[in-house]
């Protein structure tokens, strides 16, 4: 009895930290966003009420922003449990905007104990320039500094609330501030979202603007806006090389065919032997079937998502197997090439795959096995049953999309691990996951799994 | 009898009670090619040839354009990219008309119900004591069906959203709740991905309406036996049989049906090698009953198909009125023909919606009778 426990539990934990990976609450393919926020929120308070300690300890994993914000939330709902100091390791992993997001939430929702002012104290502790972010985060950092109720030294705390009580700044980024507002010349040194308002204030042309604030901008920005700079006919000089892979894929796949090219291909190249680092070259010969059916497209929220993955993971595996083999579904030769569109014929592609006989066989998709349907699983399981007793290949079906109406990402077979993914980077980790998923280990394996990862971080 | 040949039937997908089944063209067909002309809401009006009107939600019509010389055709908008043209004028003359040399303008499905409505039309044509004056005098004037539109079919939107289509494919047969809805073939690929969203804003029975609220649709999942295979040959084999088996399955138990469904076929229009005909089934008891109008080459192919399932009351009627015709409009020999006596075939009649047709004394006679 205890066993079966046992079983039903770290199943339920498997399935939450899959979900975790993959979900974000929006639009997908086929259900809308409602459903996903819905389904998602009763998977969280669902493993909160039954398993407290290890909804909190799965912040160890790569969980995806959304996910780690929400449990966050939900953890500090309470006052007790939890990990106080893994908390504030999963904040400094994320991104400034969506940290500010959350402490936005806190306040809304009236969650404000000590360890959450403490939190909140310590994270602002950590910001490098607490001055640049009041001036980019100006609402976020209020509400943050008013509900953790935290004393702020110099003219912060007037900039913050009282900006009009002084006559000039002694910090260069405030004074830069408060001068935009009548003088032109100084809104380039703020941040480009900053600097976009008080230029449209001025009504200077977007041209010059674009041009002159170009130095300022992120990474990210310059990439954003590479195609809507370049018609006002300035180059952002987004370095592509050095962007996160699935964000990259997501851009390559966003340009016309026609427009893909080597330098695209040599960026997704560079990126993915970043994200391998010492991994490269060490798993073997790897085959991978890839998704670029229609439902690849996700939906106009996330638009090509789970294609950018598939894209991501195949640059991501060419960099880390010895030997590698990539096939789309569609059949197309070229990946720069693929697009959404077509049916899913996985069980047919999955069969090309083994007869080549790889050390690992890695298979991206939404799970919608459709052409014909459940012939992907058939395939596993007769493959698992009769051909490969002895699991010489190491299957593994990664997941970008998260089924609202059954509270998993879709599975393949039983036969095979199934995992959530969102970025290609966390794939090795994902297969560790998946692969310790497949042993229908106990749940004190997975309990010790997860304090290693803690212990890792 | 429809000629699917050159058409291979794909595994199905399915969403809530609807099983899309994909046509794969292996040749697509390169002189006839389609494209759709959007219309908007509003009740549209067509003068018929024989001066009647036919008045209908018509969303949209299309084009069907052809070479005499088995050159590619090319079709507007789905060819060229040319951004379809909304229309004001709603009054069109006849269903279908040629539209300029080589192009034919034609209103898909109410090709196939105008001819369904128009039939027998005229009335009785000996005018036994039992008609009214009315029925001899106007026929079945007006005479009225009504149908789905897509949109109110529930489900219908996302399964044709989420539907994947593949390269190839040139036709769709469409199920709700496992009952043939619609027939949908084209001539070219290029054609379907264009015309694929026009399903939505076809007509549909109130049966498929009705199917759409209560029967889910499973997948036919594949069974590979386990212990036939011994080899990756041996699986790729029977995956590969095991789509035969669903096609052959599907040919012909499901969508056997719709094969046999034309009884009387009428030509339309000649385009070239190809004939528009529009047909009407058998409105037999107990078998699938569809209307339609297809396009075919000069060996009998299917190059275009557009069905409509009419619904148990609407094949009732489609019943009566061809039993009637066959005896001449006479009440007895039908009655006996039907193996009942003629009060009650008079209450079917009004039953039906026709009670108009018979004199109100002869109509209360019958009732009467009815009660004893």
């Amino acid at each position: 009895m205890r066993v079966d426990t046992d079983l039903i539990e770290c199943e339920d934990v498997l399935l939450f930290a899959n979900a975790a990976m993959a979900a974000t609450g929006q639009r997908e393919f086929r259900d809308a966003g409602h459903e996903q926020q819905l389904s998602l929120d009763f998977l969280h308070r669902y493993i909160h009420g039954n398993y407290p300690d290890v909804y909190a300890a799965i912040l160890a994993l790569d969980i995806n922003d959304h996910n780690a914000a929400l449990i966050i939330r939900n953890v500090l709902r309470e006052p007790r449990g939890g990990d106080g100091r893994l908390i504030a390791w999963r904040l400094t992993r994320m991104s400034p905007p969506r940290v500010y997001r959350l402490f936005q939430g806190l306040r809304r929702d009236g969650i404000n104990n000590r360890r959450t002012r403490a939190i909140i104290r310590d994270w602002l502790a950590t910001r490098p320039d607490l001055a640049f972010d009041a001036v980019k985060y100006r609402s976020g950092l209020k509400a943050a500094v008013r509900h953790a109720h935290v004393e702020l030294t110099g003219e912060l705390g007037d900039f913050l609330f009282a900006p009009r009580s002084r006559t000039r700044f002694e910090t260069p980024i405030l004074e830069a501030w408060r001068r935009a507002h009548y003088e032109k010349t100084v809104l380039y040194e703020l941040p480009y979202t900053v600097a976009e308002g008080f230029a449209a204030r001025h009504g200077i042309s977007r041209a010059t603007f674009l041009e002159r604030i170009t130095p300022r901008l992120t990474r990210l920005e310059r990439l954003r806006m590479t195609e809507s700079a370049g018609k006002d006919g300035v180059d952002t000089r987004a370095d592509l090389a050095a962007l996160p892979l699935v964000r990259l894929a997501s851009y390559v796949l966003s340009l016309p065919a026609g427009e893909r090219g080597a330098e695209h291909a040599a960026a997704l190249r560079a990126s993915a032997a970043r994200s391998a680092g010492s991994r490269a070259g060490t798993w073997g010969s790897v085959t991978a079937v890839l998704d670029d059916s229609f439902s690849s497209y996700g939906s106009p929220v996330k638009r090509r998502r789970p294609l950018a993955v598939a894209l991501a993971c195949h640059y991501l595996l060419e960099a880390l197997a010895g030997s590698y083999r990539g096939l789309w579904l569609s059949r197309r030769a070229d990946p720069l090439l693929v697009r959404p569109a077509g049916p899913t014929p996985l069980g047919h592609r999955i069969i090309d795959a083994l007869e080549q006989r790889p050390d690992r066989l890695v298979i991206v998709s939404d799970g919608w096995d459709n052409a014909p349907p459940g012939l992907a699983a058939e395939v596993l399981r007769v493959w698992r049953r009769r051909l490969d007793p002895a699991r010489k290949v190491g299957i593994v079906h990664l997941n970008p999309v998260y089924d609202a109406e059954r509270f998993e990402v879709r599975r393949l077979s039983p036969a095979v691990p199934t995992a959530g993914i969102r970025d290609a980077e966390d794939l090795p980790a994902l297969v560790e996951l998946a692969a310790f998923a497949e042993g229908r280990t106990g749940l004190d394996e997975l309990r010790a799994y997860l304090e290693d990862r803690a212990a890792r971080r | 009898m429809i000629d699917l040949a050159g058409l291979t039937t794909r595994p199905a997908q399915t969403w809530g009670s609807v099983r899309l089944v994909p046509l794969e063209r292996s040749a697509p067909i390169e002189d006839l090619r389609l494209d759709a002309k959007i219309y908007g809401e509003e009740p549209s009006m067509v003068s018929l040839p024989d001066k009647t009107t036919y008045t209908a939600y018509i969303p949209h019509a299309f084009v069907a354009s052809w070479t005499d010389d088995g050159t590619p055709a090319a079709a507007y908008g789905t060819q060229l990219g040319r951004p379809l043209r909304h229309m004001s004028v709603r009054t069109h003359r006849r269903s279908a008309r040629r539209a300029d040399k080589n192009r034919l303008r034609f209103l898909p499905l109410h090709l196939a119900l105008e001819g369904f409505l128009a039939l027998h039309f005229g009335g009785p044509t000996i005018a036994w004591e039992e008609w009214s004056h009315r029925a001899v005098a106007h026929g079945l004037s007006p005479r009225a069906e009504e149908a789905y539109s897509g949109a109110q079919i529930s489900g219908l939107d996302d399964a044709l959203r989420v539907f994947e289509i593949y390269p190839r494919q040139c036709g769709l047969l469409l199920y709700v709740g496992d009952t043939l809805a619609s027939a949908f073939v084209v001539p070219h690929p290029e054609d379907y991905r264009a015309l694929h969203p026009t399903l939505i804003r076809d007509l549909y029975g109130e049966l498929i309406y009705e199917y759409a609220l209560f029967y889910p649709a499973g997948d036919f999942p594949a069974v590979i036996d386990e212990t036939k295979v011994s080899s990756l040959a041996d699986l790729r084999r029977e995956a590969l049989g095991h789509e035969r088996e669903w096609a052959g399955f599907h040919d012909s138990v499901m969508a056997g049906g719709l094969l046999d469904a034309p009884e009387t076929v009428t030509e339309i229009y000649r385009l070239g090698r190809f004939t528009l005909r529009r047909f009407l089934p058998s409105f037999e008891r107990r078998r699938e009953n569809h209307i339609g109008e297809m396009i075919t080459d000069e060996a009998g192919r299917t190059a275009y198909l557009k069905t409509f399932r009419l619904s148990e009351a609407q094949r009732r009627r489609g019943h009566l009125l061809s039993r009637l015709a066959e005896h001449d409009w006479n009440l007895r020999d039908t009655a006996t023909a039907l193996g009942t006596d003629e009060p009650a075939l008079g209450l079917r009649l009004e039953r039906a919606g026709f009670g108009y047709l018979l004199r109100q004394d002869v109509l209360d006679a019958y009732r009467k009778a009815g009660r004893r």
